[in-house]
């Protein structure tokens, strides 16, 4: 994209104002991808704040059925993000959580079901919004080097969010993008399964991390801190050499660029 | 068939560390999941996508009127000469066909494909009754032979290797050591060529019934089927209550979605329309028709509207070939005659929930299954159904583990607001201290989470939270002060 379409851009959504869902992993144990999340949407002119009294999205109780306690959660949530115009949540799983199963987990309420969907409606997941939102697809970082991308199955099949991270990802500047085999199958991890069954949740990484090495990129990317974390966890392990990063991370000119 | 979804968990770890099947199961799986695919890509996936919408209304439209469709089908199966039954379990069905068989002398039996005769455990019972049931189907034969149960829902000898064929074969039927696949299915076609002609009765299981013609549709492809419902004198069809479909112009829709769901095929080799008994002007066919209509806790599926999709099910298999759990861990280590994630939603409504506890959670909810499924079913939504149902739902169906119930408990106070979160973060900085391994964890004494290290390790907690990074510097960074996570600045925070 030129300099003057970005600018024009920058330009037209100087007033966006945008409330942060940073999610519990992220800010527990990947804090730095929350802080690219806010490099990159100030470098666009994004006005940020960040709602204090946010945990979790309550995801994990819901998938182990512990409906009353995820309900407890969302409520927090729909209170918490009540004025805020967009929603953004680095995390194709937590933003499916809320968009998809917030207003299911409030069938039996109306008016509740009614916040939940309102919440729904304002909610996006970090690439989506700068893509369907914005119209943003470069803005401005480089990378030099071969980059893979793992599609979080949430991302993928809840939000229908397919292209917007691969598009985001060409336009770094210096990145050679290698598509990997097995680009949309599960990394294993399902949160509470991996768990359950660390057993079931290993084999099915293990495809995921041949597919990842047989492209040779120095870095895998995913838009999900969750697959990051089982990615990264095998690959520490067997001392495979490819860095893990979310995209976010890429995108921020500021980044380190290491993990 | 007796359940064995108790066993999952150490099933699920044999099926794992068995290196055979392992290499057998992943080629085989592949074959039928790429086929479908083949198969998508030529009718074109946005025609494909109006089919599946088609079947998905056919069914749902069908399971809302259940009873007035099964009351049609009976009346037209009756028109058409033949005799309904209806099942509550599966002892009654085989009660129903052993009273058939005994009043008629029946001695031999030969059988095409049907999984419901597995829920009843069919074979076994004529057995004992001294009754030969021979299965005619080349898969379901090798499973007989080999007195397993079927692997895979379409393809029920799926993790056999032709060599462990031909072992079988040479065992069992005497055969000299055969090699090829050719040669093996002749040797089981010349014995099964007098099984049909000494045969009795004929039993078959039922795709779809047509309610307004009152027609049996069988989708095979070795012909057996046709030849068990036309040889013998006697047939004797067996369904699910799900399995009717309200017209014939509906077969458009589902003989398209089927054969390229399970095989990849445009249309199986051969598709029998059974309408009732010989009639007079027919050259063959069997002198009796009796359809049995089985319910075996289909009816609780039913009555709850979370878990009713699942009776749109046509048995087509492509979500077990899609799904990376199944993939890994193959069909027997569900315990039941239902595998794959179809098989972790009903068989735990059919077997009762606590006995099936672990099925629900043998899914890491990808999503993929439903992304293939030709009826468009949820099925990790019904997964989600089940786990709150074995947390929340009735005293029958609760059964949860000390474990989940601590876990959830830690993490309910844990992330009750940002300031138990925050001294949460604190304590596990401390704790854990001496177990980092280069900045990750690789043990901790938690016998439960530890098993999650052992292939892989786990990340530690990050010394600043991103809560506390925003605090000190992030919040007033827009206005051009501070800069993001400086380390020295975010030391005032201890």
């Amino acid at each position: 994209m030129s300099d003057t379409v970005t600018t024009v851009t920058k330009n037209w959504l100087r007033n966006l104002k945008v409330s942060l869902f940073v999610t519990c992993l992220i800010d527990q144990f990947f804090p730095q991808v929350g802080e690219s999340v806010v490099n990159v949407l100030r470098g666009l002119g994004v006005e940020i704040d960040f709602p204090q009294g946010q945990t979790c999205c309550g995801q994990p109780v819901f998938n182990s059925g512990f409906r009353r306690q995820a309900r407890a959660s969302a409520k927090r949530l729909i209170n918490l993000f009540e004025t805020s115009e967009y929603i953004v949540v680095p995390s194709g799983s937590c933003a499916s959580m809320i968009k998809s199963f917030y207003p299911e987990l409030f069938r039996d309420s109306p008016v509740m079901k009614e916040r939940a969907e309102q919440m729904a409606d304002r909610t996006y997941e970090f690439s989506q919004f700068l893509v369907e939102v914005m119209g943003v697809t470069d803005i401005g970082a480089s990378y030099s080097g071969a980059v893979t991308y793992h599609a979080s199955c949430h991302l993928l099949r809840e939000l229908g969010v397919i292209e917007e991270p691969v598009t985001l990802l060409k336009g770094v500047k210096g990145v050679r993008y290698v598509p990997m085999d097995g680009l949309n199958e599960c990394c294993g991890f399902g949160g509470a399964f991996s768990v359950k069954y660390p057993d079931i949740s290993h084999a099915i990484l293990k495809d995921k991390i041949r597919h990842i090495e047989a492209t040779g990129a120095d870095v895998v990317l995913s838009c999900d801190s969750g697959c990051l974390m089982q990615i990264t966890g095998a690959m520490k392990r067997n001392k495979i050499k490819v860095r893990s990063m979310h995209l976010a991370e890429l995108l921020d000119s500021k980044a380190s660029h290491g993990r | 068939m007796d359940v064995k979804t108790q066993r999952f968990q150490k099933a699920s770890t044999e099926a794992l560390t068995d290196d055979r099947l392992q290499a057998v199961m992943a080629g085989a799986i592949d074959h039928f999941d790429q086929a479908r695919k083949v198969a998508v890509e030529e009718v074109t996936p946005r025609v494909w996508e109006t089919y599946r919408e088609r079947g998905r209304k056919i069914k749902e439209h069908t399971i809302e009127n259940l009873d007035y469709y099964l009351e049609l089908l009976t009346n037209r199966v009756e028109g058409n000469g033949g005799v309904v039954h209806f099942a509550r379990h599966t002892d009654e069905a085989t009660s129903i066909v052993l009273e058939i068989a005994r009043a008629r002398g029946v001695k031999r039996v030969v059988k095409s494909k049907s999984m419901l005769s597995e829920e009843m455990g069919l074979n076994r019972v004529l057995e004992a009754h001294g009754i030969e049931s021979v299965e005619t189907d080349l898969g379901e034969y090798i499973i007989q032979l080999s007195g397993e149960t079927p692997f895979h829902i379409i393809a029920p000898a799926m993790h056999k290797s032709k060599e462990e064929v031909g072992e079988l074969f040479s065992k069992k039927l005497h055969t000299k050591r055969l090699t090829e696949i050719k040669s093996m299915a002749s040797a089981a076609r010349q014995a099964l060529r007098r099984k049909f002609l000494e045969a009795d009765m004929g039993i078959t299981g039922v795709n779809f019934a047509v309610a307004e013609t009152g027609t049996i549709v069988l989708v095979t492809n070795e012909g057996n089927g046709r030849m068990c419902t036309s040889l013998p004198k006697v047939h004797v069809a067996l369904m699910g209550m799900e399995k009717v479909v309200p017209a014939l112009e509906d077969m458009a829709v589902m003989l398209r979605l089927l054969p390229r769901a399970a095989t990849g095929q445009r249309i199986t080799s051969y598709v029998t329309f059974v309408s009732g008994p010989r009639r007079r002007t027919d050259e063959d066919g069997p002198d009796e028709f009796h359809l049995v209509i089985i319910d075996n806790n289909r009816n609780k599926l039913l009555a709850d509207p979370e878990l009713r999709e699942a009776l749109n099910c046509i048995r087509c298999g492509a979500c077990l070939n899609i799904c990376p759990v199944y993939r890994k861990i193959g069909g027997h280590s569900y315990g039941y005659v239902y595998p794959g994630p179809i098989g972790a939603v009903v068989t735990p409504v059919m077997v009762g929930l606590p006995k099936a506890k672990d099925l629900p959670f043998a899914s890491s909810l990808c999503g993929a299954c439903k992304e293939v499924c030709p009826v468009k079913i949820n099925i990790p939504r019904m997964l989600l159904k089940l786990r709150s149902d074995l947390v929340e739902g009735s005293r029958s169906q609760r059964k949860s583990s000390i474990f989940d119930r601590l876990l959830s408990r830690i993490w309910g106070i844990t992330m009750f607001s940002s300031f138990t979160l925050a001294w949460a973060h604190r304590l596990i900085i401390i704790l854990q201290k001496p177990l980092k391994h280069e900045g990750n964890l690789r043990r901790i004494p938690i016998p439960i989470l530890s098993r999650w290290m052992r292939a892989r390790d786990f990340p530690s907690l990050a010394r600043y939270s991103f809560h506390q990074k925003w605090k000190k510097t992030l919040k007033d960074e827009s206005k051009g002060k501070g800069s993001a996570g400086n380390e020295e600045d975010l030391n005032v925070i201890k």
